[in-house]
């Protein structure tokens, strides 16, 4: 399926995102990845999630996958009000530049990861670093979490609605029900 | 007259009778001339010894350093030092490169392409293109203010840009080049060097020429450094020639803002970077006896300047105000010199009716070139409308035909604007299809439809909310598949704020007196000053320019010394506090723990690094004569200076940064600034990465990651504020010092994250350095972290300084 890159211009040439048709693929890969990660920018705190905020989701999210969080910009301060906390946190470039780095041992001094998923970065700075990662970080995968198109990943959402949004999310943290290993 | 520096030497050379002529060597760094025994019209010269790099040399007793005039790869292991620790990480745009018919070429996955270049070297060769576009500009620019200068004022002009106050008068010209100039014909053969270097830097993109990443990298530095000198030959001209405050902390407070323009009176709308125009206008009125009658304002840099010639005149704001202004209807006429300009501004200038003159041979716009005509004939053609718009790149001519057709247009044009009324925004509203294509047109992402979806019930009120975010692109009404005037709609619904910006900012001074350096060298070095923190450039903000206020006033009640240039400094006057003050109100202009200072425009960012130079200079007195390297060892050790460009966007301001990269000043950009394609990130956790030389034993010691990065975009302003604490940190820090840097981490970090720093650990390096009000608390960290006592080193990246050699 084709998709639009949600900023008009932000075309990327001949490698572009696989599109997330069905949500049960994305908890499949991440079940599937050794070492996983969850970078969250601060947006995280402003996007409404049923009733409450994106970050509400993303520390259930945590908790039932079990995928350990970087938390970028200032978000740690959200996570911590809300007595959640997360596996590290540091600036984006920062988790960036650590990502392309094949002896980085990891935000929880595991090893380098094979699969970093993305939510709530601006648009352009996730654009760019996902660019980043796709040209210099041959060991890993990148998926986005956003509800827009992001090309530079290897897999995205199309460009999709709320509502729609907001059920893909839930098919994909009911695929962990009942802990990680399931 | 001779002109050029290679003219004046053949003219030389052209006296000197062959047989005569002892020794001839033209190096880079000047020519040199030694004559056993020579005859002239005025008697016999023995043992004539004559430099030309100048004879004025004679009275510098500092020897030359190393490296005068440095080429391509002089400093080329200075940098490889730094890149070593502060690797490139880069973001690329697209995946393919386009630049040659070899080409498009899949460059995915740091391919090659068909020239045998990989993604990485062709990111950072875009880096030098960039870079190389914005030294251009600032040098380019620099020569023509010189040329008039020079012309109008003569070579023999002394350099005065502070009096006794500044003995050292081009800081940058004297590190870089080893030349002291006095005059302004001195500042022609360092202008020479330059123009010389930016033509070797540009050649250097080419296809087929650089294939290491980090050599083009080497290169960028190179063009920032070479840059700064031609930003500083710019601004020391035309502070000398021009009069304009010379080191004066207390520069006169100007107008800032929309609200301060007198509507009612002929207006004349400035808008770019080179001043001459500007100052053409100014006399012309002057000399007329209509200062008073008509209104100069300006939009970006020209402002900046025209306020430091004549402080009557008003500073609009930065470039992002160039549409709402110009469709405002308020100018009568608009006047385009060079850089930053919008190049749809001739066009909107014609919507509201406003002759436009174009006035810089860099910016013709398609008009006419009217330059040897009769001023009256073109006044006559731009009031009738014959024609919309002349070129004329005659500057006096440009301010007697602006002021003319100002007087004489203004009765006609009744203030004619582009911006629709209330009504008919609620009106053609209700043609929004819901599209959604101006939000994903938007940079900043803005809910443009909602904003539509409401005023098409009849409220203008979300509108008027995006008003401080938008920058001002006017994307949104390119994307628009039903024509809606977009940006319009919203400063109408703005309309109200927008009348009412009326600020103060401080003219620029120019550069910082030895004086001031003398009395804050000694705390910065020992880090109790917490840091000089520098907003400068463009107006691409993130989320409108609230931030770049707060972060200035955050550090200036911080007792930081806060300085502004460009834009930023426009913005940052462009908030009041409580008490109705705006920043250059509420704290002093004196270079100074906790104030405000503008140094002026673009080209003013170079007594930024002046400053920083002359701390090494002035209070360490470190030799600075062609001493590059040292100096700028100095600075990344001991000056705790840190950049600021919130919403930089232009190759300028790339070119701006990677001159205080070389020189080690870590430069903090917004969000849009990772478009810039690559960061210079240090590693905290390589530990390996964080050792220098301590100068007095030659042992290696472990400083910590100080300063962590020297490029890095954050992602938003709590970020920022945090990283700009901990960026201030050098290795050279004082105990108390530490302990004061480490107090207002500390304290932002617990503020906008809510936490304790993580990576205390590593900037503690004695108990010592622990702050007193929070020793138990970290004291636990370290025994958690398995933290150990190091030594606080004489720093120094360079082997050469070690003063005994270790056996
Ligand atoms: S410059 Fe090199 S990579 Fe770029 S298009 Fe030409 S051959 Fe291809
Ligand atoms: S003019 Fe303003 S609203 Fe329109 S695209 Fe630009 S930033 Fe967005
Ligand atoms: S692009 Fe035009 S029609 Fe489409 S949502 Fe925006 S304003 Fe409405």
């Amino acid at each position: 399926m084709a998709a639009e890159p949600w900023q008009t211009a932000e075309i990327p040439g001949p490698k572009k995102a696989l599109v997330i048709t069905k949500p049960e693929v994305v908890a499949a890969m991440i079940k599937r990845a050794k070492h996983p990660v969850l970078v969250v920018g601060y947006r995280a705190a402003e996007i409404e999630f049923e009733g409450g905020k994106l970050v509400d989701f993303i520390i259930e999210f945590s908790g039932k996958s079990g995928i350990p969080v970087v938390a970028t910009a200032h978000m740690v301060s959200e996570f911590s009000k809300r007595g959640f906390k997360p596996a590290s946190f540091m600036p984006a470039v920062d988790i960036g530049n650590r990502l392309v780095d094949p002896s980085w041992s990891g935000v929880d001094g595991k090893g380098q990861h094979d699969l970093a998923l993305f939510v709530g970065l601006p648009y352009y700075m996730e654009w760019t670093i996902l660019s980043g990662l796709k040209h210099f970080a041959q060991h890993l995968k990148t998926i986005t979490l956003d509800n827009v198109y992001q090309p530079h990943a290897n897999w995205s959402f199309p460009n999709i609605s709320h509502e729609d949004w907001v059920k893909s999310l839930k098919v994909i943290i009911e695929k962990f029900e009942g802990g990680e290993k399931e | 007259m001779p002109r050029t520096f290679l003219e004046k030497f053949k003219m030389l050379v052209d006296d000197i009778k062959p047989s005569t002529l002892g020794c001839v060597t033209l190096s880079k760094k000047g020519l040199h001339i030694k004559i056993g025994e020579m005859k002239t019209d005025v008697g016999l010269v023995k043992n004539l010894e004559l430099s030309i790099g100048k004879i004025v040399e004679e009275a510098w007793a500092e020897p030359m350093g190393p490296t005068p005039f440095p080429s391509l790869t002089a400093l080329r292991e200075w940098d490889l030092k730094l890149l070593q620790r502060y690797k490139p990480f880069y973001l690329p745009f697209c995946d393919v490169c386009c630049l040659c018919t070899f080409g498009k070429c899949d460059l995915t996955g740091n391919k090659r392409g068909a020239c045998g270049i990989n993604m990485s070297a062709q990111q950072s060769r875009i880096v030098l293109l960039a870079c190389c576009i914005g030294a251009a500009t600032h040098i380019g620019h620099a020569r023509h203010l010189l040329e008039h200068l020079i012309e109008k004022f003569g070579r023999r002009m002394p350099l005065d840009v502070g009096g006794l106050n500044v003995q050292v008068e081009a800081p940058i010209t004297r590190l870089v080049c080893g030349v002291k100039p006095e005059t302004l014909g001195d500042l022609e053969e360092i202008l020479d060097y330059v123009e010389t270097q930016v033509t070797h830097l540009l050649s250097v993109v080419h296809t087929g020429q650089e294939g290491s990443n980090l050599d083009f990298e080497s290169k960028v530095f190179q063009t920032g450094m070479i840059d700064h000198v031609g930003m500083e030959v710019a601004d020391i001209a035309q502070i000398a020639a021009y009069g304009f405050p010379k080191a004066d902390p207390d520069a006169p407070l100007v107008d800032l803002g929309y609200g301060t323009v007198n509507v009612e009176k002929p207006v004349i709308l400035c808008i770019g970077h080179n001043v001459v125009p500007s100052v053409g206008i100014i006399d012309f009125m002057k000399e007329n006896g209509l200062d008073g009658e008509i209104e100069v304002c300006g939009l970006c840099c020209t402002a900046h300047d025209f306020t430091r010639y004549y402080k009557r005149g008003k500073i609009i704001g930065p470039i992002s105000w160039q549409l709402r202004f110009i469709r405002s209807g308020v100018p009568d006429v608009v006047i385009l010199d060079e850089q930053c300009i919008r190049t749809d501004s001739f066009y909107e200038a014609q919507r509201i009716k406003a002759p436009v003159i174009v006035a810089s041979e860099k910016n013709c716009m398609g008009l006419p070139n009217r330059t040897n005509d009769p001023a009256d004939a073109i006044v006559e053609d731009l009031v009738s409308g014959k024609t919309p718009g002349a070129l004329i790149l005659d500057p006096e001519k440009v301010g007697e035909v602006a002021v003319k057709t100002a007087l004489k247009v203004a009765p006609l044009r009744k203030k004619f604007k582009a911006i629709p009324e209330v009504e008919e925004v609620l009106q053609r509203a209700k043609d929004c299809r819901q599209c959604g294509d101006c939000r994903r047109a938007c940079p900043q992402d803005l809910h443009i439809p909602e904003a539509m979806k409401a005023a098409m019930q009849g409220s203008l009120a979300k509108l008027a909310d995006l008003y401080d975010l938008c920058v001002g692109c006017g994307r949104c009404e390119q994307a628009c598949p039903v024509s809606l005037p977009v940006h319009s709609f919203i400063v109408k619904a703005g309309e109200k704020k927008l009348k009412e910006e009326t600020y103060k900012v401080r003219a620029g001074r120019g550069p910082i007196q030895d004086t001031e350096i003398r009395n804050v060298g000694s705390p910065i070095v020992l880090g109790e000053i917490p840091g000089v923190v520098a907003f400068v450039g463009c107006a691409n903000y993130p989320n409108g320019g609230i931030e770049v206020a707060e972060m200035c006033r955050e550090f200036a009640n911080r007792r930081y010394i806060v300085v502004t240039s460009g834009c930023a400094a426009m913005t940052a006057g462009m908030y009041k506090n409580e008490e109705g003050k705006t920043p250059y109100e509420e704290f002093t202009g004196e270079f100074t723990a906790g104030c405000m200072v503008n140094v002026g425009s673009c080209v003013s960012n170079a007594h930024i690094a002046g400053a920083a130079i002359k701390i090494a200079s002035i209070f360490a007195k470190r030799n600075l004569r062609a001493n590059y390297e040292e100096i700028a060892d100095y600075i990344l050790n001991r000056v705790g200076a840190v950049g600021v460009a919130w919403g930089a966007y232009s190759q300028k301001a790339a070119s701006i940064a990677s001159g205080f990269w070389r020189l080690g000043v870590p430069v903090i950009v917004g969000p849009h600034g990772i478009k810039y394609r690559r960061m210079l990130l240090g590693r905290a956790d390589r530990e390996e990465d964080w050792y220098v030389y301590d100068a007095r034993t030659g042992e290696k010691v472990y400083v910590g990651p100080a300063p962590e990065h020297l490029f890095y975009a954050s992602e938003t302003k709590e970020e920022a504020m945090v990283m700009i604490a901990k960026l201030c940190m050098r290795p050279n820090d004082t105990t108390k010092g530490r302990a004061i840097k480490l107090t207002h981490y500390i304290d932002l970090h617990k503020r906008l994250y809510g936490t304790m720093p993580e990576d205390i650990h590593r900037f503690v390096r004695t108990i010592a350095d622990v702050p007193v009000t929070m020793k138990d608390e970290i004291i636990k960290i370290l025994e958690e972290k398995g933290w150990k006592e190091t030594v606080i080193p004489d720093p120094t990246l360079l082997p050469r300084l070690i003063r005994k050699k270790k056996e």
